[in-house]
């Protein structure tokens, strides 16, 4: 790996609502435009959610508004790349903001990245993941594992993230085709290593492969 | 000199395009240097643009919803404050065009486009760097068919060349004169011919071969006249066309066809016709057929079958996928463990899973895991199709218009020949031929017409 060249605060929030989330970062990019702190992970969940990207199509969406409102999931549309997506409890959802100057301005190179921290997060479980051709994300061969959809605000700064399944209920994500890909299934880390997974030892594995990814070191790692 | 470029920014250096999202200011607004005027997104990414200097946004060019190439001018931004929105001369041509900018420094004038001639900056060979670094794609089509990419006439940013115009190149011919906007092609092209070898080098292995031959599906793209719409296609229209190329590249199709004779299944469907509709079910002709060929499989395990690598992986369901017209577009609903319903459960479930599919509302699950296809072109009159296999099954039938017809019939006692008007149709079978092989085919047609022609009547 390359040198360690960024600085990176990690903060875990536990459940944070959806909104709330959006909020913080949207504070988060203003300060890290601003060279207030440094690059930042958050690490959280979210309560069942589902947000519409600006790459989104109704037919996405296959729950109707009775049926969401009985299975207690909200819906949100969110000014970040790629499609529907489903969050819940047991899905540990990564947003780092991070300055992509001056070495790392490039979108792709960035997804890529996410990426392969997380496959790498994966192989620490003996789990395969891979990268599928002209789609992100990361895939084991029981199906998709891992979403990824990002927002660049000027300056390159980056929000929203990564959601990893770990201990998802996956019956909710028949409420939509994830990401508009209908031909895909859709698996958690404990379905593919057939053993429950402690969400802090996940986070713990995040961190670890995100500073290696990244070249960073972490500076302060709050809890909450 | 106070009306400036704004330009699509490179975001990374395998984005050749981007695609306007939103524009967050709008015509006559002022903007400050480094605040966003509007939202791009790749797959995948949002990102928003600053302004590159103070102002006001005098023009869009490019509207919500179009996808450009990098570099293309998207806005024009007048610094002066109050200035008259007259176009000035463009400014002169900056020596480095090279590096993929941040969206603030990508926004500095890079070179104009000459829409009228410019003055010659004397530099024909940065000139000429910048014209042949077209995207990817547009390479690529210079290679396929041996053009020197310096000889076409580009009518992109700074005289790039679009794949419009190496498209319109190649079906004209090189232009008698070539436009005033593009300046006389050198003699000799190195960037262009290294560009060309380095392209052909991309093979690799046999496998790598296989590897993209099967997985990474590239539409090519053809000229688009004067009096043509052009729409993008939507996510289900996108995902057959992929599919669809993937299926025919994978396997060998080989068609068989057989044709069956309604007469059993109409006598059934009339004596039941009263009872089925008390119980509020509707039994489809193609409910007999799915009914017949979920049993038929399980006797023809290789049909019920899929190639994996070197291996054969027989499947342990019967999954039928019902092809379902959504005109536009198609939907394949799959029928899970069909063999274990009864023939009015198959009615049902046909009904509802085409019901759902045109209502947008069938889950993930509902549309995986098919094992066998059946398809219905019958049922717009059409005689037969010759269906392509979805992937990952081997085989799929086609079943044609249900018509009356003259046909000869032996009677069983006598084996006297008698011209008599049947309901009748054609089936065809699509299958591959890697794992099924003729004989198979016929095997399995001629039970599917045993149960068709003499159907059970507790089915």
């Amino acid at each position: 790996m390359t040198g360690v060249s960024r600085s990176l605060a990690v903060r875990r929030l536990g459940r944070v609502s959806y909104s709330r989330g959006l909020e913080l970062q949207d504070g988060l990019v203003r300060a890290r435009r601003a060279g207030e702190i440094p690059d930042t992970l958050l690490l959280l969940e979210h309560p069942h959610v589902i947000t519409l990207g600006t790459g989104s199509r109704e037919e996405h969406l296959l729950a109707d508004a009775d049926e969401r409102e009985r299975r207690g999931i909200e819906l949100f549309e969110v000014g970040r790349g790629g499609d529907v997506t489903y969050h819940g409890p047991g899905q540990l959802v990564g947003y780092p903001i991070l300055d992509l100057n001056p070495d790392r301005r490039d979108l792709h190179r960035y997804l890529r990245d996410l990426e392969g921290m997380l496959i790498e997060v994966l192989r620490g479980y003996g789990v395969e993941g891979r990268r599928v051709d002209g789609l992100t994300g990361v895939w084991t061969p029981g199906g998709k594992v891992a979403a990824i959809g990002v927002r660049v605000a000027s300056g390159w700064i980056t929000s929203h993230g990564f959601a990893l399944n770990v201990s998802t209920d996956l019956g909710y994500f028949d409420t939509i085709v994830p990401c508009g890909i209908a031909d895909r299934d859709v698996t958690s880390l404990e379905r593919e290593t057939g053993r429950e997974v402690a969400s802090r030892e996940v986070e713990d594995a995040v961190v670890r492969a995100f500073c290696a990814t990244f070249g960073a070191a972490v500076v302060s790692d709050v809890t909450g | 000199m106070a009306r400036i470029e704004v330009p699509m920014p490179q975001m990374g250096e395998s984005i050749a395009e981007g695609t306007v999202s939103k524009w967050l200011k709008q015509v006559g607004e002022a903007v400050q240097r480094d605040e966003p005027i509007l939202e791009i997104s790749t797959d995948k990414v949002d990102a928003e643009i600053p302004a590159p200097s103070s102002g006001t946004l005098v023009e869009i060019v490019v509207p919500e919803g179009d996808t450009v190439e990098v570099g293309t001018v998207v806005a024009y931004i007048d610094t002066e404050a109050g200035a008259t929105a007259t176009p000035s001369a463009p400014p002169p041509a900056p020596p480095e065009v090279e590096s993929p900018a941040a969206p603030a420094s990508a926004a500095a004038p890079v070179a104009a486009a000459a829409p009228v001639a410019a003055a010659s900056t004397g530099d024909e060979s940065a000139e000429e760097r910048l014209r042949t670094r077209s995207t990817p794609v547009v390479r690529k089509i210079a290679e396929e068919h041996g053009i020197d990419i310096t000889h076409v006439p580009g009518t992109g940013h700074a005289g790039r060349v679009t794949k419009q115009d190496i498209l319109s190149y190649i079906e004209s011919g090189p232009p008698a004169a070539p436009p005033a906007t593009s300046p006389a092609a050198p003699a000799s092209a190195p960037a262009a011919a290294s560009a060309a070898s380095a392209g052909s080098a991309a093979l690799g292995t046999p496998s790598e071969f296989w590897k993209v031959f099967y997985g990474a599906v590239e539409h090519p793209e053809f000229p688009v006249r004067a009096a043509d719409r052009v729409e993008p296609m939507d996510k289900i229209r996108r995902l057959t066309a992929e599919h669809m190329v993937v299926a025919k590249r994978v396997a060998p199709h080989v068609h068989s066809f057989i044709e069956i004779d309604f007469t059993s299944i109409d006598r059934i469907r009339n004596a039941n016709k009263a009872r089925w509709k008390e119980q509020g079910a509707r039994v489809s002709y193609t409910a007999f057929v799915a009914w017949a060929v979920s049993r038929v499989l399980r006797e023809f395990p290789g049909i019920n079958s899929t190639v994996s690598g070197n291996n054969v992986v027989y499947r342990g369901n019967v999954n039928l996928g019902m092809a379902v017209d959504l005109d536009p577009g198609l939907i394949v609903p799959v029928i899970h463990d069909a063999d274990d319903l009864g023939l009015v459960g198959i009615g049902r479930k046909i009904i509802d899973l085409a019901e759902r599919a045109r209502d947008r509302k069938l889950s993930p699950g509902e549309i995986q895991g098919a094992t066998f296809s059946i398809t219905n072109p019958g049922v717009l009159g059409t005689l037969v199709g010759l269906p392509v296999i979805p992937k990952g099954t081997a085989a799929i039938l086609g079943t044609g218009a249900i018509e009356k017809r003259v046909v000869v019939v032996s009677d069983p006692n006598t084996g006297e020949d008698a011209i008599a008007i049947r309901k009748r149709s054609l089936f065809s079978l699509g299958y591959d031929h890697r794992v099924v092989d003729g004989a198979d085919a016929a095997r399995f047609l001629a039970r599917l017409k045993d149960v068709l022609e003499d159907f059970p009547e507790d089915a």
